[in-house]
Formats: C-alpha cells, sequence, structure tokens
C-alpha cells in the first residue's frame, strides 16, 4: 500500500513549466519548418510558387503563435497550478515504457510475440492476476488476431523469428 | 427558358433524386451489406462505450481492413461504426457516470442522477431515443440539402474552394472554447504535417530532411491513431480510472412510458436537432453542440432549476444535438469536401484512398455511391437503435473489464491499425510520438480537431491556394474579385474574429441599460 503518497500534498510539475516546454517545442517545430521550405524554395519560380511557398508562411504563423502562446503561458497560468501529481505521471510512465519496448520489439520478433508480452506486462504489472489468466489472454488475443486479419482480412502483419519457424 | 419548363426541370430532378434515394435503399438492403451495417454498428457502439477508443481512431483502426471491400461497403461499415460510437457514448455517462465520448459529457449531467435514483432505463430509453431522433432530423437535412450544396458548389473554382477551406478553418479559430493562439497552433502544425514529402504540384521534395521514411508523407491516419488513441489511453491511465456503476435492463414498460412522455418535450427537441445541424455543419462539431442545447433547454424550461439532480429533459437536450451535430457533420463533407468534425475527416481520408473525390462533383460521378450512403445513414441509425436498445446489459459487462485487460488490447488494435496503413513499422513509432504530443497538448488546452483537419485537407486547401495566385499572377485580390469569393471570405473574417464581434455587440447593447 502507498500510504504516504495519499497523504501527503499533492506534488508535481508545475502546470507553467509544461505550457511553456509546449510552446518552446512548438517554436522549435515551427523553425524546422522555415528551415525546410527556406531548402526547398519560397518563393516564385517561373513556373508559379514553389514547394517551399506555403509550408514558410505556415512555420512563420506556428512561431507567431508560439510566441503568444508563450507569453500567455508566463503571464496567465498560476504557478501553483499542477500539471498532474507525481502518482498520474507515474501511471503514465507505467504505460509508456512497455508502449516503448513493445514498439521497439514490434520490428524485431514481430507484431504477435510482442503483443503476447505486452498484454502480459499488463495484466500481471497493472491487474496483478494469476499467471494461468495472464498466459491465457496474452496466448489467446495474438491467435484471435492472426485469425482475423492475417486470414480474414488478408492483411499481412509483421512477423518474426518464431511465425517464420512455423512456417508462415 | 420559361418559368413553366424550369419548375417542371426542378420537378424532374426530385424525382430522379428520389428515384436515386431508393435505389440506394437497394443496394444498403443487400445481405452482406445489412450484415456489415450490424457489425459496424456493434463495433461501434462498444468504441463509444470503452474511454481510450474514440470514434476517430475507431474508424481510422478498421480503414485498412476495408481496403479489400467495394467503396459502397466500405463507407456502410465505417459510418456504421460513426453512428455507434454516437449512440454508445450515452451508456458509460448514465450507467458509471464515465462519458465513453467527449459529445456525451453533457449527457452524464443529468443521466447519472437518474440512473442514482434508479431511473437508469428511462434515462436510456430518453438518451437513444433522442439519440435516433436528433439523427434522423440530421439525414433528412441531407437528403434535401446536400444535393442542392453540391450543384450549387460545381461553379466553384480554385479561389471559392479556397475560400471555403478559408471559412471552416477560421470557424475553428473564431467558435472553438479553446485559445484562439492555441487553435492556431495546432491547425498550422497540421498543415505543416500535411505538406511532409512530396510537392503534389511541383513534384518537388520538402521537408523530408533527407529521411527517406519521411518521403511518403505523414499520413493522418497514423495522427489520428497516435493522438486520439494513444494519447487519450494515456489520459485514462492518468485519471486512474475504476468503472463503478449501475447495471440497467431496458424493458417493453418502461420503453413505452419514456416514449409515452416524450412528445411532450418536442419543442425542445426540434430546438436541440436545429442547434446541432448547425453546429455540425459548421464545424464546431458535437461536443459543443451538446453543452449548448443543455445550456438552453436549462435556461428555457419550466424545471430548470432542477437541471443536474435527474431531469429527463437534461437528456434529451444534449443528446438529440450530439447526434444531430456528428450526423450532419457529414454534410459539408459530401458535398462541399470539408469535414465537420474529426471522424468525418478520417471517412474523406477513406473516400480518398478509395478514388473517390469528395466534393460537388461526386454527386455526378458517383451518383450511386453517395445515394447509397445517403441511404444506410437512414438505417444504419435504426440499426443502431436496435442494437443499443437490446444489447445494453451486453455493453454494461464489457465495461466491467479492468482496464488493465482493455488497454493492452487497444494499443494492440492501435499498433495493427497504424502498420496496415502502408505496412510500415516506422508508421507504428510515429504513433508513439504523436501519442505523446496529443497527451501534452490535449492537457494544455491544444484542441486537437483542427490539427487532424488539417492535416487531411492541408494539399487539397495548398493546391486550390497555389491555383488562385497561378490564375491571378500572386495577387491576393483574386480571392475578393467576385460577389461569392468575397461573401464567403468575409463570413470566415467574421468567423474568425467572432468573439471580439459578439463581445463588442453585448457591450454596445448593455450601454443603454445604465
Amino acid at each position: 500500500m502507498s500510504k504516504p503518497s495519499e497523504t501527503a500534498v499533492r506534488s508535481g510539475p508545475a502546470h507553467r513549466t509544461v505550457e511553456i516546454g509546449v510552446a518552446l517545442f512548438t517554436a522549435i517545430f515551427a523553425l524546422v519548418v522555415i528551415a525546410g521550405s527556406l531548402k526547398a524554395g519560397k518563393d516564385w519560380a517561373f513556373d508559379g510558387p514553389r514547394a517551399g511557398f506555403f509550408p514558410f508562411y505556415i512555420g512563420v504563423s506556428i512561431l507567431i503563435a508560439s510566441v503568444v502562446n508563450l507569453i500567455r503561458a508566463v503571464i496567465d497560468v498560476p504557478k501553483e497550478k499542477l500539471f498532474a501529481d507525481w502518482t498520474q505521471l507515474r501511471r503514465v510512465v507505467s504505460v509508456l515504457v512497455p508502449l516503448a519496448i513493445y514498439v521497439a520489439a514490434i520490428s524485431w520478433v514481430g507484431i504477435y510475440l510482442a503483443s503476447a508480452g505486452l498484454i502480459a506486462i499488463f495484466m500481471k504489472w497493472l491487474g496483478r492476476y494469476g499467471w494461468l489468466k495472464v498466459a491465457a489472454y496474452s496466448i489467446a488475443i495474438p491467435i484471435i488476431v492472426f485469425i482475423v486479419f492475417e486470414k480474414y482480412f488478408l492483411v499481412p502483419l509483421p512477423k518474426g523469428a518464431i511465425e517464420r519457424w512455423l512456417g508462415f | 427558358m420559361p418559368r413553366g419548363a424550369s419548375t417542371q426541370a426542378i420537378k424532374t430532378k426530385t424525382m430522379q433524386e428520389i428515384a436515386n434515394l431508393f435505389g440506394g435503399f437497394a443496394t444498403v438492403l443487400e445481405p452482406y451489406n445489412i450484415m456489415l451495417m450490424f457489425i459496424g454498428v456493434l463495433l461501434g457502439v462498444l468504441i463509444g462505450v470503452l474511454p481510450g477508443l474514440g470514434g476517430a481512431n475507431g474508424v481510422a483502426i478498421l480503414l485498412p481492413l476495408t481496403f479489400s471491400m467495394s467503396p459502397t461497403s466500405a463507407i456502410i461499415m465505417l459510418t456504421c461504426i460513426y453512428w455507434g460510437a454516437l449512440f454508445g457514448g450515452a451508456i458509460t455517462s448514465i450507467l458509471f457516470n464515465i462519458p465513453g465520448e467527449p459529445w456525451s459529457v453533457a449527457t452524464t449531467f443529468d443521466g447519472y442522477p437518474m440512473a442514482r435514483k434508479g431511473q437508469a432505463a428511462e434515462a436510456l430509453t430518453a438518451a437513444f431515443s433522442s439519440s435516433f431522433i436528433g439523427a434522423l432530423f440530421a439525414v433528412i437535412v441531407i437528403t434535401l440539402v446536400a444535393p442542392l450544396v453540391a450543384a450549387f458548389a460545381l461553379r466553384f473554382g480554385p479561389a471559392e474552394k479556397f475560400s471555403v477551406y478559408f471559412l471552416a478553418f477560421c470557424s475553428f479559430i473564431g467558435l472553438s472554447k479553446e485559445p484562439p493562439f492555441k487553435t492556431i497552433a495546432a491547425m498550422m502544425i497540421g498543415f505543416a504535417l500535411a505538406s511532409v514529402g512530396l510537392d503534389q504540384m511541383t513534384g518537388q521534395l520538402r521537408l523530408t530532411f533527407g529521411f527517406t521514411s519521411l518521403l511518403p508523407g505523414i499520413d493522418f491516419l497514423i495522427a489520428v491513431i497516435g493522438l486520439f488513441g494513444i494519447g487519450e489511453i494515456l489520459l485514462t491511465m492518468e485519471e486512474g480510472l475504476r468503472f463503478k456503476g449501475d447495471s440497467a435492463r431496458l424493458s417493453l414498460r418502461v420503453v413505452l412510458r419514456t416514449w409515452a412522455e416524450m412528445p411532450k418535450y418536442w419543442f425542445m427537441i426540434l430546438r436541440s436537432a436545429i442547434i446541432g445541424c448547425w453546429m455540425g455543419i459548421t464545424p464546431a462539431g458535437a461536443t459543443p453542440a451538446s453543452f449548448m442545447s443543455y445550456g438552453i433547454a436549462k435556461r428555457m424550461s419550466k424545471r430548470g432549476s432542477k437541471f443536474g439532480t435527474g431531469e429527463i429533459e437534461g437528456v434529451i437536450a444534449p443528446e438529440v444535438a450530439n447526434n444531430a451535430a456528428g450526423t450532419s457533420a457529414l454534410l459539408p463533407m459530401l458535398s462541399l469536401g470539408v469535414p465537420g468534425s474529426p471522424t468525418a475527416a478520417v471517412l474523406l481520408g477513406g473516400l480518398l484512398i478509395w478514388g473517390l473525390q469528395p466534393g460537388p462533383l461526386l454527386f455526378v460521378e458517383q451518383k450511386e455511391f453517395v445515394w447509397s450512403l445517403i441511404a444506410s445513414m437512414y438505417l444504419g441509425n435504426i440499426a443502431s437503435l436496435i442494437v443499443v436498445m437490446t444489447c445494453v446489459p451486453l455493453f454494461a459487462a464489457i465495461l466491467r473489464v479492468p482496464f488493465s485487460i482493455i488497454a493492452p488490447i487497444i494499443l494492440v488494435a492501435c499498433a495493427i491499425g497504424a502498420f496496415s496503413v502502408h505496412n510500415s513499422t516506422f508508421d507504428i513509432m510515429l504513433i508513439l510520438v504523436f501519442g505523446v504530443v496529443g497527451y501534452l497538448l490535449k492537457k494544455c488546452d491544444y484542441p486537437l480537431a483542427p490539427l487532424v483537419l488539417a492535416i487531411v485537407l492541408g494539399n487539397n486547401a495548398e493546391e486550390s491556394f497555389r491555383q488562385s495566385l497561378l490564375a491571378s499572377q500572386g495577387s491576393p485580390a483574386i480571392f475578393w474579385s467576385n460577389g461569392l469569393v468575397g461573401t464567403i471570405m468575409a463570413l470566415g473574417l467574421i468567423a474568425l474574429f467572432w468573439p471580439l464581434i459578439s463581445n463588442g455587440w453585448s457591450r454596445l447593447r448593455s450601454r443603454p441599460a445604465f
């Protein structure tokens, strides 16, 4: 039981910091878009506007909007407001980490084995189920996926060594 | 043309449209299509019931599955998923106080208190019947208005086309409840993402920075699955959802009693349907429509002060409006090629993949397809009503499956959906990135709908913009060159500055009172 986190005052990153971070991120994105557009050519050629013409102005508008959002984040967002408390963020990370491993694993071992692993991790780690139930779900669902997608809808999905060994 | 001949022409045209509609009904009523309809509705209600799996995302994941079907069958199944999701959102709102979809938030205000008072069955019946009435109203509007709009829009040149896009995007900025500069930032990011890859007009590469994975561009389906799918799961996880709620079974007696009570509220229903249609056609969407309808009903009703404690009117008003809005969002998509909601945008993307160009020409070149789609809207909503009325216990039971089992299954579905768009594992990595971005943007009040709409429409908007400028040798005066384009652009500017205008107007009006 995690009693301390329930009794303690909610703490976590400030909403303002995250807002500022997002505004800076969109500003950087804008600069990348502007740089890319300049490379493609932002002005007119003999046959009309060049490829970078439209994205250049898009980039400029993102930059302007980001600056306004940045200023508003600094002025308007109260300092005490929390983005989320640490318990909440821990829950978000507990999804993100397995998900990142899952995504990396797909191109390596194929989607079926990776999915079985993802379901098992979720059920064991977050749901605290018994091994029998975990095994049942994490084996049954990839098989259902295989039947529905590969057999019925004829959608080929990424496969790894095990599927090759089984002859698919 | 003499007057008699022209009324005669209109008459034959209307007759032709009715014949087309019946042809559409015949197509939809084929057993295969009826089966797809019910599968679609079942999947849709499931999507509507499960938090973390929304309409736009659900349709996006299932879109690649329909590539092997005929466009007509595919659109029937996909729109039925959408109807199902529109209906299903109410189930969780009423039984669990958890809106399955953002547009059913307003339904929780009175729906959940009703369930607490032991009137869950009444609330559900009212919600489903209202959803049906709202949707039906919108479908009738589509049947009558869409062909007229399309016929009118046939005369549009590039400048007029661009002005319609301009109006759509300006209404987003002016009418959404999010801060305008955040809406602009989100929307423009969408446009920027749309322009990655090959430039359609010059054939030149741009914004790829040498990454070969970026050559085909960023598909909007990937963005939708990441932003709405993964992002939503992260948000749900943060809230740490625990489902606690009432179970319900609809008995015929309760259904009939509730139906007998509903005609009393005919005026409110009509008003909510009109609000819904209006908000759906202008791309404000179903969510604000449901709130606005609830707010107005609260102000106008005799029992307004009791709203929030479990009034049936408080369930009817938002449900009529959100389904009317969700359905009528397809009107501008079909007739102008401008979708009124993210899900409509995904459907539009689907049409493009099947080689159908949505817009006025669709009504001329693909008559059979358009009228089958419209016919399927009528039948799909009837199917939805049947499914939700009979399957409430089933869906309530699904909700009791813990999130730690449902979440990984949704994530696997997202990965499969993302992969099957282009058979690329790079896209699966992209949905993770979009997921984190979506989570952060959503938490910071950036709207995601305009971002998605901009990715879908970016290339078309850019093309019409550049074509117009080509025609005018670079002078922006072309957007004011005739009455039509000038009017639409002016409407766009009014929508853009609407908050300022309405603010100034109310100040002017309140001045003499002092």
